[in-house]
């Protein structure tokens, strides 16, 4: 069997339905096994950075790994991109990459790139493959350093000439590496010690991540809360963990969290962090994050707990397991939870609730971004996968679309990648063909990946994109209007295309929309479009800001708030 | 705080771009790096001095421990430990009485003369870096041609020992 024939076997044997990828000169012997083949099915993206976030997408979305398939040189640069937000949000890829073949490596040949020294920084792990012989064992590796432990990306890079040699076909059923073990059950006394420290809370507060998510941790993090009734909150990247509607949710913290889950953050006497990682986005200024607070932090990577902030009990495990293991052990002894002082915790959060910080202004002539996401909230019932970009459309989807499930918000939450959503919106479409998938942009990043509108023409995806568009790159004109004394420095886009034509030259259907009464109807009627891709393009209003915002260099109980919003709370606070 | 870090990796082409790498990519010092295979040519053993508070050192160790190709690892200034750093020398060494006195010192030092030239003394020198250093102070009064210092080697004292039990 040929280095490419092993190569696809190896897919197959990963049960892997589909790979993302573009094909080159030095990937052709593989392009030429996927050709002879069915059970691999292989998308064709329009630039390889697409490949990377589609199978990013399909990963975040089912917890299986995503698979991409590119040639050797700029193939691999493009992709890099799609690899380092992977990487920062510790998604589970396989990213092949073809090489030039072995014996012209080094010599500048015609698409070399040190493909593993270009990748090093932003991958879990990286293998170049030397000998044909070591190829599938390799594979497995890949595959299993991806999906366990703190997943993360892969790249093995694979020269031309691997791809044309001949060996035994072997595929290993498990891997054991001595220097890679991952711990997954967490220490029995530290449990003790955690659940001992939480039921003697106060003032608790239960702060969860995308490592929630990831671990497939919502059934026993849901239990706990719901066990002890204290508050909780979610990262960016944890939306979903627990539902929306739980009364005990308090939505998300962080620069733009609300004001009643920042507040009880600062405030808090002791804090359950599950596979969170005390991101900037969300501490703000370390020096004023939640003063004096006594930490249990839960996560499956030992150099996430304590980088930022001390933690007082470190948990090192599967976030699902060890949460069980909390469930188990606070069941029997929820009698030892001062009710009476967590009531009174309750009673100031529901103050802090009051101050409604994430109440707009609705407007009869123009369209406010945050009624949009409503009205698409309303008119999916909540029963869709959201993917975004990055910027205010990603903080308002965050904010007003209530995800009541895991893997439905889907969104660059560690590198901030413009261009994300719509590539990511195709991995999430063609892993549930069924579903409602829904992408929310703006009008500046939806440009940066706007060419995988024709894979979706190709492969029938009927993605929804719903653009903000307010002309700007609205969270850098925010920054610049708060920061810079409104000096929009580039953030204006000058010269958009008009979007309904663009969809339309592609393939799709758009609609412009620019009348807040129109909102509802054409969102209903794009949504009920089961068949096709419609881009809806939303005119809306270039003025408005996220809110509330904690400035950078503050601290949690320093947020900004909605001018006019909540300023007689506050001094009633005060 | 200096720490003397040693680290079991798999002796794997690029193993050692991936140490450098995480250092530069997270700000960490080096202040030497040295590493060769071991005695189990299926390993690389580093001996990495570094320089941090007590939770960069933390991180250093657990990033360490996070690269898939790093077996184990030991902070060996956790407890007692040996250092040793080589260093080559190469002086002038013109006339009797230059000859004489480089000569001298370097017997102080139990240094080596390892090659002579008619101008030239070539010396090694092992021990801890402040001895090392102690002898480049007292050779700095002649001149030096050329300076070699491998960095440290480390290893625990007593019974304790960095190894991996069963090979691959």
């Amino acid at each position: 069997m040929t280095g490419a024939d092993v190569l696809v076997r190896c897919l197959q044997d990963e049960n892997i339905e589909f790979i993302f990828g573009y094909p080159g000169g030095a990937a052709l012997h593989i392009y030429d096994s996927l050709y002879r083949q069915d059970k691999v099915k292989h998308i064709l993206v329009r630039h390889e950075q697409g490949a990377t976030h589609a199978a990013d997408g399909y990963a975040r979305s089912t917890g299986k790994p995503g698979v991409v398939l590119v040639t050797s040189g700029p193939g691999v640069t493009n992709t890099v991109t799609g690899i380092a937000t992977a990487f920062m949000d510790s998604i589970p890829l396989v990213v092949i990459t073809a090489q030039v073949p072995s014996t012209l490596i080094g010599d500048d040949a015609f698409q070399e790139v040190d493909t593993v020294g270009i990748t090093r920084p932003c991958v879990k792990h990286n293998f170049l493959v030397k000998d044909v012989g070591e190829l599938a064992e390799t594979m497995k590796k890949a595959f299993y350093i991806a999906t366990s432990g703190r997943p993360g990306p892969v790249v093995v890079d694979v020269p031309k000439d691997i791809t044309n040699q001949t060996t035994d076909y072997r595929y290993p059923d498990a891997i054991a590496m001595r220097s890679y073990q991952p711990r997954t059950k967490g220490h029995g006394k530290q449990i003790a010690k955690g659940v001992e420290l939480l039921l003697a809370a106060k003032r608790p507060m239960i702060y969860t991540g995308g490592g929630a998510v990831l671990g497939e941790a919502h059934a026993p993090l849901r239990a706990l809360v719901d066990l002890l009734k204290f508050p909780c909150t979610s990262t960016l990247m944890g939306l979903g963990a627990i539902a929306a509607s739980n009364p005990h949710f308090l939505g998300m913290l962080g620069m733009h969290g609300t004001y009643e889950s920042n507040m009880a953050m600062h405030d808090c006497d002791v804090m359950l962090a599950v596979g969170a990682r005390f991101d900037d986005r969300v501490t703000g200024d370390l020096e004023k994050f939640s003063p004096g607070t006594r930490i249990v932090q839960i996560d499956i990577d030992p150099s996430s707990i304590g980088k930022n902030v001390a933690v007082e009990v470190p948990i090192v495990g599967d976030c699902a397991e060890v949460l069980e293991a909390f469930v188990q052990s606070a069941a029997k002894r929820v009698d030892a939870i001062d009710r009476a002082a967590v009531d009174a915790w309750w009673r100031q959060i529901e103050q802090w609730k009051a101050v409604d910080s994430l109440a707009y202004t609705p407007d009869d002539k123009v369209i406010k971004p945050q009624f949009v996401v409503q009205k698409m909230f309303e008119v999916t019932g909540g029963d869709a996968f959201v993917t975004s970009d990055v910027g205010q459309h990603q903080m308002w989807a965050a904010q007003y679309f209530n995800f009541e499930q895991p893997r439905r918000w889907i969104n660059s939450g560690g590198l901030g990648t413009m261009g994300f959503g719509l590539p990511a919106a195709m991995g999430v479409q063609l892993a549930h063909p069924d579903a409602t998938v829904a992408c929310i942009t703006g009008d500046a990043s939806i440009i940066m990946c706007i060419q995988e509108l024709s894979t979706c023409k190709q492969y029938d995806l009927p993605v929804k994109i719903i653009n903000l568009n307010n002309r700007y790159m609205g969270m850098v004109r925010q920054w610049q209007e708060f920061f810079y004394d409104r000096r929009y420095s580039h953030s204006y886009m000058d010269a958009l295309p008009d979007f309904v034509k663009l969809a339309e030259s592609f393939g799709h259907a758009g609609m412009r929309v620019d009348n807040p009464a129109d909102v509802e109807g054409a969102l209903k009627d794009a949504f009920a479009a089961r068949e096709q891709l419609v881009f809806v393009d939303v005119v809306t209003d270039p003025a408005e800001n996220v809110y509330p915002m904690i400035a950078a260099g503050k601290g949690h109980n320093e947020m900004h708030l909605k001018p006019g919003c909540g300023a007689e709370v506050e001094r009633e606070l005060a | 705080m200096r720490r003397v870090i040693s680290v079991l990796l798999e002796n794997e082409a690029g193993a050692l771009s991936r140490v450098a790498g995480l250092f530069s990519a997270r700000g960490y010092n080096i202040e030497s790096l040295t590493v060769a295979p071991t005695d189990d040519d299926s390993l690389s053993r580093m001996t990495i001095v570094t320089h941090g508070s007590e939770q960069v050192i933390e991180q250093i160790t657990k990033q360490l421990n996070k690269l898939i190709e790093v077996v184990k690892l030991s902070d060996l200034t956790d407890g007692h430990h040996i250092e040793r750093e080589l260093a080559l020398v190469k002086a002038v060494a013109a006339g009797n009485e230059q000859r004489e006195e480089i000569k001298r010192l370097n017997d102080i030092f139990r240094g080596r003369i390892i090659d002579v030239t008619d101008s030239t003394y070539t010396l090694e020198l092992t021990g801890n870096s402040e001895k090392v250093s102690a002898f480049l102070d007292t050779l700095a009064q002649f001149e030096i041609l050329e300076v070699v210092r491998s960095g440290i080697s480390g290893i625990g004292r007593g019974k304790r020992a960095l190894k991996v039990e069963e090979k691959r």
